[in-house]
């Protein structure tokens, strides 16, 4: 048992520092330390920034375009990453569609798609959810009718996250209504220029605007662009899941989250002393700073353990997402909590780069205020999305507890 | 980066857990708690046999030269199998102290002495007014001709009554609570002017109250520097507070595995209570914070040995205070999720939740170690 990096590792992580510190634009850089409102342009332009080093995919095999980075490799990237304010890259292109099709995806549509993904040129989200199937997804509606060379798509599908970027979304939809419900889904690419689809907005309780729903209306999709078989989808969903939920662990985002909050407690002044002297606010700041160092090395635990057996990793990711989804509310709750009554004012303008606090405001209003209680709000979602924390508790009571 | 016991950790694992099932079964275990000596001479002899004893100490003394993760795989099954022998006291605590700070000439007494299984140690090191404070030392280490004379009182000193020696902390120089002035003796249990009065513990062990009434010892008794011991002992207990980690990781381990068993072996209203969803998410619940749990231990014996006071203390306290909430967590669960058969004498899930109670009371619990994680540079 050892938890130091190789020397090699080490000289790894000064050449990924030293890469963004040189390469990260100072408008992406402003946008992240502030907490200000990103746009597509601002990712995909990091993206390629990634890209041109080699670096557009570091979790994904050399055969493929990617780095082929080794687990702990990909870990201190990430660690570096949000360490330095770097944006996080798409995971809906990189993590989620990506993996199916190297898995599943006949040459032409991996030739065809994956150095697409990976230079920025396409923007990738996701068809899971609709408004009748949540956690029970498999019971989804949209469907899928084969005609001659073409599948007519129609139903709707929602909590679609920046779909109103997206150049391509991946579809689960229904291709037969025998049977299980689970053995009539399909895994679908679909255009999202073809004629047919609306995306409508769905603006969330921190005022902003971050998922869609997205409506299917006799949308033709080519016959090519099934992956794998026909109702075989939901076996990809399964693996796709999996590797969704690896990353939402969010290491690098919650120790960076961690920094951040305990920057502003120092800042922040109560009883005329710095907020992070308050031994009552410090210990909760404790508190969540050991369940963090508990769940890193958890992380690494599981993903060490899976690349020693050489198998994708299985549902002891649930305790990743479960426990990375609760760190980071905590840490976005308390961030706010040390606003004191900065946390009020709603300031929808406040999230561009340009802005500045003007007079009165000026004089208590950080810079950093702005996006803290939205966020807090905004992150209630992480225990939901991706499976819900009770969803979650119920793959690992069946899969490994056997209950 | 590597999360693997290595084959010999493993092997020693296995050879103790074998010894567990085959020797220290619930019911031998429980007569053993009840003993005169509280402990089975027998295991202890078998110990020295498989050189469990000889585990940290240096290999020009007899030692197999292991480390924080050697201990670790040992203390994870002494969790697992509810060992009452003064392991932690003697070659953790006691042992450690020696191969640290003591003379040459008394490691190579002492430390063959451990490893055989004919030296036993106890460190009283805590007293009744200074709570878990390791500085609060009000016994005094006076100069006398040739060697000190101790007077004192020092409270819960685990496994005292079967020590042939205890480590005594005493003040030669400095006020009560000074940082600086704390010596560290070693002293004959049988010495002159030293009683005390033994008890169990809530967990099967032994503990004994010291009196130390104008006690005689040698120059030769002194371990390390006079008046700047404090650093040494509080490297010791840190030590001492990562094996208790992984003593608390066995247990919980085990009472996960008992409570899943019982939560599928159960039945009420005609099925499994296991088929419950509150009870389905409570297990899991326990699971994740086992995980966790783990992951902690590691982190907490890797730093062990550290002699970065700061890094050492962030890692084995913050493991500490995580460990004593977490143990919690799952030991009171344990006990809700096996109903009133949780609460009996007579099943061992009882024994496994005071044991990890009573881990989380010895040497600091939780909040204390969470402030002093805190305090240390949130």
């Amino acid at each position: 048992m050892d938890l130091t990096f190789t020397a090699d590792e080490e000289a790894f992580r000064a050449d990924v520092r030293r890469f963004i510190d040189a390469e990260l634009p100072a408008d992406i850089r402003a946008k992240m330390r502030l907490g200000r409102r990103f746009r597509k342009d601002d990712l995909v332009r990091w993206q390629q920034i990634l890209h041109r080093q080699g670096w557009g995919a570091g979790m994904w095999p050399k055969r493929f375009g990617g780095a082929g980075w080794s687990v702990v490799q990909q870990h201190i990237f990430e660690e570096e990453r949000a360490a330095a304010g770097a944006p996080p890259q798409l995971a809906f292109s990189l993590r989620m569609v990506a993996p199916v099709l190297m898995a599943f995806g006949n040459a032409a549509q991996q030739e065809y798609f994956l150095p697409r993904i990976i230079s920025g040129e396409d923007w990738w989200c996701q068809g899971y959810s609709e408004p009748g199937s949540g956690s029970d997804l498999a019971s989804l509606r949209t469907s899928a009718v084969r005609q001659g060379d073409h599948y007519l798509v129609d139903g709707q599908k929602t909590w679609n996250t920046l779909g109103q970027y997206a150049d391509w979304i991946f579809c689960l939809v229904r291709t037969a209504a025998e049977g299980r419900a689970q053995q009539g889904i399909s895994f679908l690419l679909i255009d999202m220029k073809s004629p047919g689809i609306t995306v409508r907005p769905i603006i969330t309780s921190d005022g902003e605007h971050e998922i869609n729903e997205i409506w299917f209306d006799n949308v033709q999709v080519p016959v090519q662009n099934l992956v794998g078989e026909e109702n075989r989808g939901w076996t990809y969903a399964k693996f796709l899941l999996g590797h969704e939920r690896t990353n939402n662990a969010g290491i690098g985002l919650c120790k960076r989250a961690l920094a951040k909050l305990k920057e502003i407690a120092a800042t922040q002044v109560a009883n005329g002393r710095p907020l992070l002297e308050d031994q009552r606010f410090r210990d909760r700041i404790a508190q969540v700073e050991l369940e963090l160092m508990a769940l890193e090395i958890t992380n690494l635990r599981v993903l060490s353990a899976s690349a020693t057996a050489g198998r994708d990793i299985g549902p002891e990711v649930s305790v990743l997402k479960i426990t990375g989804s609760e760190i980071i509310q905590r840490i976005a709750e308390l961030t706010m909590h040390a606003l004191g009554h900065d946390a009020l004012p709603y300031l929808h303008e406040a999230l561009e780069l340009e802005w500045e606090a003007g007079t009165l405001l000026a004089e208590h209003y950080p810079a950093y205020a702005p996006p803290l209680t939205g966020q807090y709000f905004n992150l209630r979602k992480t225990t939901i999305y991706a499976g819900s924390t009770e969803i979650q508790k119920n793959i690992i009571s069946k899969l490994i507890l056997g209950l | 980066m590597d999360f693997k016991y290595t084959e010999e950790q493993l092997a020693l694992q296995d050879t103790l857990r074998r010894f567990v099932a085959r020797d220290y079964g619930f019911d031998q275990r429980r007569a053993l708690a009840g003993s005169p000596l509280g402990y089975s001479a027998d295991a202890w002899r078998r110990y020295a046999e498989l050189g469990l004893l000889a585990l940290p100490f240096p290999e020009a003394f007899g030692g197999l030269g292991g480390g924080g993760i050697d201990i670790m795989a040992v203390m994870e099954i002494v969790g697992r199998g509810l060992l009452l022998e003064p392991y932690l006291s003697t070659v953790v605590l006691g042992g450690g102290l020696i191969r640290d700070a003591a003379a040459g000439a008394l490691k190579a007494v002492l430390l063959p002495g451990i490893a055989a299984g004919t030296v036993r140690l106890a460190l009283a090191a805590y007293e009744s007014a200074g709570r878990y404070d390791l500085a609060h030392v009000a016994c005094r280490a006076v100069p006398d001709g040739d060697g000190w004379r101790l007077s004192g009182r020092k409270h819960v000193v685990l496994d005292a009554p079967s020590a042939e020696y205890l480590l005594v902390s005493a003040r030669s120089g400095g006020d009560v609570a000074d940082a600086e002035g704390i010596s560290l003796f070693l002293v004959p249990r049988d010495a002159a002017g030293l009683a005390i009065v033994a008890y169990p513990t809530q967990s099967g062990g032994r503990a004994a109250d010291v009196d130390l009434l104008e006690v005689r010892i040698g120059r030769d008794s002194l371990i390390g520097a006079p008046g700047q011991s404090l650093g040494i002992i509080e490297r010791a207990v840190d030590r001492g507070m990562a094996a208790l980690c992984a003593e608390a990781l066995g247990i919980v381990a085990a009472l996960n595995e008992a409570t899943l068993d019982y939560l599928k072996a159960r039945k009420q209203f005609g099925v499994p209570i296991g088929s419950f969803q509150a009870l389905q998410h409570r297990m899991a619940e326990m699971f994740i914070a086992a995980e966790q749990l783990r992951s902690m231990a590691i982190l907490a014996a890797v730093h062990a040995d550290s002699r970065d006071a700061r890094e050492r203390r962030r890692a084995v306290s913050g493991a500490k205070a995580y460990i004593g909430q977490a143990a919690r967590f799952v030991g009171q669960q344990a006990v809700q999720l096996h109903g009133a058969m949780g609460v009996v004498d007579g099943l061992i899930v009882s024994h496994y939740f005071k044991r990890l109670t009573m881990i989380d009371m010895t040497f600091g619990d939780a909040d204390f170690h969470l402030a002093r994680f805190s305090d240390s540079g949130v």
